[in-house]
C-alpha cells in the first residue's frame, strides 16, 4: 500500500447462510433434530441435498481511497453497503480477500451505541467516547465543546431515559462527531433529527473530510452524497457496478431503476432480532388502480400497505410511517391506530399475520421523489422496528392544483385549498 | 498477529479472513484499558439504579443466604461447622462463592446482552465478559466489609494470614473468567446456555464445601476428584485465612492448575468463536 492511501480492498467477499440463519441453530435441540434428519437422510436416497442456501453479501469488491477523500457508497438496501461498511470497521471478517486500512478507523454504524438509559448525558458521553475509541482525557478535552453542539447542556445531568428522542440523537451524534480517527466510516446518521439539526450534521461531516481525514460515507440522501464526496462506488447485489465523480454515480444509480420498485420485501437478515415479536414483511405503494407502483400521481389518492407478521402478541401496537423528502425532511407521520375506534379496537393485537393500510388522498403531495420510514412499537414500552429508508416513491403532478402555469412549486404538500374571491366594489 | 493493534496515525491494519486458533492478545488488551475501566464501571452503574436501598443490596444478598443457611443447615440440620459458629463458617465461604456465582451469572449472558456494540463497533470481544466480572469484583469489595463486623461479634479475630485472600480472590476470578468465557461463547450460539447456568450453578455450589465441611467427603480418591473444583480450593482457603485450621493442602494446588487449564482453553475457544459473533448474535 502507498503511503498515501488510506483504504485499500482486493478481492473482498462476505458469505452468509441463509438456511441457517432462517432456521437459526439457536439451541441445542435443533442442532441435535437437524443432526439426527441428516443421519437419517444418508438413508433415503436422494433426500440429502442440504437445505442450506449461500448468499454472498459481497463479492470481488476492491477499491482504493487516498487520504482525506471523501467516498460515497451507494446501493439501495441488500445490496451489501452495510456489510462492507462492517467489514471495513472489523466488526465481522471477510469470507476472502484482502484490505489494509491506515490509522484509526472511527464508525458511526449508528449513533448511540453504547448508550445507557439509566445514566446520565454527561456519563454517556464518557461511556460512548470510549467504546467509541476515544480516551479518557480527548474526552475531557472536548467536553464542552460536544456539550455545546448536542445543545442539551440543561439536562446534562439527567438519565437519558428522560431525554426526548431529539436530544438523545443530539447527544448522540454530537459525541460521535467529535471522535477524529483518521478513517471515519458514517451509514445513515443524517437521516435524524430535525433539518436544522442535519444542516448542523452536514456541516461538521464536511469540516471533517476537509481537516484532511478519510470518510466513507453510506446514504440513501442523494443530495448529501453528491455535496461531501467527491467520488461514488454503487453497489448492487455485493458487486461494484461503478466508481465515478459521485454526480455521475447519483445519475447512474437514480437512472439504472436500481432505487426503483414500489416494493419493499424484508430480508432476514435486515431484520434486527430486538424486533421481534414484530417481523415486518412488506411495505408497497398502491396506485388508485391496484397496481403496486413507484410512481404515483398527485391528483389521485395513494396506499400505503405495510405488511407484518406477529410472532407473539403485542399490547398497544401502532405501525406506522415517517413520510420524508428525499433530503431527509419530514413531512408527516401517521400510525395505524392514530384513530380513536381502532386505538380502542386494536389495544392488543394476537398473533398472525397483518396488513395496515393507509390511504393518503388525492391532492395532498407536490411532486417529486418521497421517502417511507416505517415504524412499529409500542408508545412508552418499545419500540420493536423502524427503517428510516423502506421505501422511495415519486409523485406526479400533473393536473394538480395550479399546473396550469409549469413552473415548480416549492414545498412538499400540494393540497388543492379552496379560495374565494370577492368583487369589493371597483374603485 | 498482524491485525488488531491501532492507534497511531500511520499504523497499517490489516483485513483478511481470520483463520484457526489465536491467542489472545496482551498488547492489543493494554490499549483497550480504557474502554475496560468504563465498562465495568457502567455495569457496576447500572445494576443497583432504581433500586431503593442500592449498593446495600451487595451485603444484603449474602445476609440473606447466611441467614437462610444457617437456619437450614445449621439450627435445622446441625451440620458440624468445627469449633466456629456455623454463621461465620458458611460467610466466610459464602462471600467468594457469591463472587463467583454472580461472575458467571454476569458474564455468560454478557455477549448477548451487548450484542448492539457487537454488531457495530470493533474491540477485542474478551473485554465484555471481562468487565462484567470485573464489576462484580467490586461488589464483593463492600460484602467483605460484612465478613469483618461478623467476626468482630462473633470474637474471631483477624491474623496476618488474612493476606492470602488477596491471591484465593485472583483465583476465584481467574475461575469465574475462565468458566465465563466458555460459557459466553457458547450462548451467542446456543441460548440454552443461559437456561443452564442457573442449574449449573446450583449443582457447582453443591459441589463445594460451603453449607458443609469439607471433612464429610472420603479422603483419597474421591476427595482428589472433589478438589478439581476449583471452589473447593478456594473456599478452604478462605476458612483457613481468616480463621486458621489446616492449611489448604494438595487441593488448592489442583484447583489452581483446574483454573489455569480452563482459562487457557477458554481464550483460545473464545478467540475461535469471535469471529462469528457479530453474525451470529
Amino acid at each position: 500500500m502507498e503511503k498515501d492511501t488510506s483504504i485499500f480492498v482486493r478481492g473482498i467477499g462476505k458469505r452468509y447462510q441463509i438456511g441457517a440463519f432462517q432456521e437459526r441453530q439457536d439451541t441445542l435441540r435443533d442442532v441435535i433434530v437437524s443432526r439426527t434428519q441428516k443421519m437419517g437422510n444418508l438413508f433415503r436416497k436422494g433426500s440429502s441435498k442440504s437445505k442450506k442456501e449461500e448468499i454472498w453479501a459481497l463479492r470481488d469488491v476492491s477499491f482504493e481511497v487516498k487520504q482525506g477523500q471523501a467516498l460515497g457508497i451507494i446501493g439501495r438496501n441488500g445490496a451489501g453497503k452495510s456489510t462492507l461498511l462492517k467489514i471495513l470497521s472489523r466488526v465481522t471478517d471477510p469470507t476472502e480477500g484482502y484490505g489494509e486500512l491506515r490509522g484509526r478507523v472511527g464508525s458511526l454504524l449508528e449513533v448511540g451505541t453504547g448508550f445507557h438509559p439509566e445514566l446520565t448525558g454527561r456519563e454517556n458521553i464518557f461511556l460512548n467516547g470510549a467504546i467509541l475509541g476515544m480516551q479518557k482525557r480527548e474526552i475531557e478535552a472536548r467536553f464542552d465543546e460536544i456539550v455545546d453542539f448536542s445543545e442539551v447542556e440543561k439536562f446534562i445531568d439527567t438519565p437519558v431515559k428522560r431525554y426526548s428522542s431529539g436530544m438523545y440523537l443530539r447527544l448522540a451524534f454530537a459525541v460521535a462527531a467529535h471522535l477524529e480517527p483518521e478513517i471515519l466510516v458514517v451509514d445513515e446518521v443524517l437521516a435524524v433529527g430535525d433539518a436544522d439539526f442535519q444542516r448542523k450534521c452536514l456541516g461538521k461531516m464536511g469540516d471533517v473530510a476537509d481537516s484532511g481525514r478519510t470518510v466513507l460515507f453510506v446514504s440513501h440522501n442523494m443530495s448529501a452524497i453528491s455535496r461531501l464526496t467527491q467520488e461514488s462506488i454503487v453497489l448492487d447485489k455485493g458487486n461494484v457496478l461503478l466508481r465515478a465523480p459521485s454526480s455521475e454515480a447519483v445519475d447512474f444509480y437514480l437512472n439504472r431503476g436500481l432505487s426503483k420498485m414500489g416494493e419493499r420485501y424484508w430480508e432476514e437478515d435486515e431484520i434486527p432480532a430486538s424486533s421481534a415479536p414484530f417481523k415486518p414483511l412488506t411495505i408497497r405503494i398502491i396506485d388508485k388502480d391496484g397496481h403496486v407502483s413507484d410512481s404515483v400521481r398527485s391528483v389521485d389518492p395513494v396506499t400505503v400497505e405495510i405488511e407484518y407478521e406477529l410472532t407473539g402478541d403485542i399490547t398497544g401496537l401502532r405501525v406506522g410511517y415517517y413520510l420524508f423528502t428525499t433530503r431527509g425532511e419530514p413531512i408527516f407521520t401517521s400510525f395505524d391506530t392514530d384513530s380513536e375506534e381502532l386505538f380502542r379496537e386494536f389495544t392488543s393485537r394476537p398473533k398472525g399475520v397483518y396488513a395496515s393500510r393507509c390511504i393518503i388522498p388525492a391532492h395532498t403531495l407536490n411532486e417529486g421523489r418521497f421517502v417511507l420510514g416505517v415504524n412499529a412499537s409500542s408508545y412508552h414500552i418499545k419500540r420493536y422496528f423502524q427503517d428510516d429508508q423502506a421505501l422511495s416513491f415519486s409523485v406526479d403532478a400533473s393536473g394538480a392544483a395550479g399546473t396550469q402555469w409549469p413552473e415548480p412549486r416549492p414545498g412538499a404538500v400540494r393540497p388543492a385549498l379552496e379560495w374565494k374571491i370577492e368583487e369589493r366594489g371597483r374603485a | 498477529m498482524v491485525e488488531a493493534k491501532p492507534l497511531t496515525s500511520n499504523q497499517v491494519v490489516t483485513i483478511k479472513p481470520a483463520k484457526g486458533w489465536l491467542g489472545i492478545d496482551l498488547q492489543e488488551l493494554w490499549h483497550y484499558r480504557e474502554l475496560i475501566y468504563f465498562l465495568t464501571w457502567r455495569d457496576i452503574k447500572v445494576r443497583y439504579k432504581q433500586a431503593a436501598l442500592g449498593i446495600a443490596w451487595a451485603i444484603l444478598q449474602p445476609v440473606l443466604t447466611t441467614a437462610i443457611t444457617s437456619i437450614v443447615f445449621g439450627y435445622l440440620l446441625k451440620v458440624d461447622s468445627g469449633n466456629l459458629p456455623y454463621p461465620v463458617f458458611t460467610l466466610a465461604a459464602l462471600l467468594p462463592w457469591h463472587l463467583f456465582q454472580l461472575s458467571l451469572q454476569k458474564s455468560s449472558i454478557s455477549l448477548v446482552g451487548n450484542a448492539n456494540l457487537i454488531t457495530k463497533i470493533y474491540f477485542p470481544r474478551v473485554i465484555i465478559p471481562l468487565s462484567s466480572v470485573l464489576a462484580v469484583l467490586v461488589d464483593f469489595g463492600i460484602s467483605l466489609i460484612l465478613l469483618f463486623v461478623a467476626m468482630a461479634i462473633f470474637k474471631v479475630s483477624l491474623t496476618w494470614t488474612a493476606l492470602w485472600l488477596i491471591p484465593l480472590t485472583l483465583l476465584t476470578v481467574l475461575a469465574s473468567l475462565a468458566v465465563g468465557l466458555w460459557l459466553s461463547a457458547l450462548n451467542v450460539q446456543y441460548r440454552d446456555i443461559q437456561q443452564m447456568v442457573p442449574f449449573l450453578l446450583q449443582i457447582w455450589m453443591y459441589a463445594t464445601p460451603i453449607v458443609y465441611p469439607i471433612t464429610i467427603i472420603p479422603e483419597g480418591m474421591i476427595r482428589d476428584i472433589y478438589s478439581l473444583n476449583p471452589m473447593v480450593g478456594v473456599v478452604q482457603g478462605f476458612r483457613w485465612a481468616l480463621f486458621g485450621g489446616t492449611p489448604p493442602d494438595m487441593s488448592l494446588l489442583f484447583s489452581s492448575i483446574a483454573v489455569i487449564v480452563l482459562l487457557i482453553s477458554g481464550l483460545f475457544f473464545f478467540r475461535r468463536m469471535e469471529k462469528t459473533f457479530a453474525d451470529v448474535v
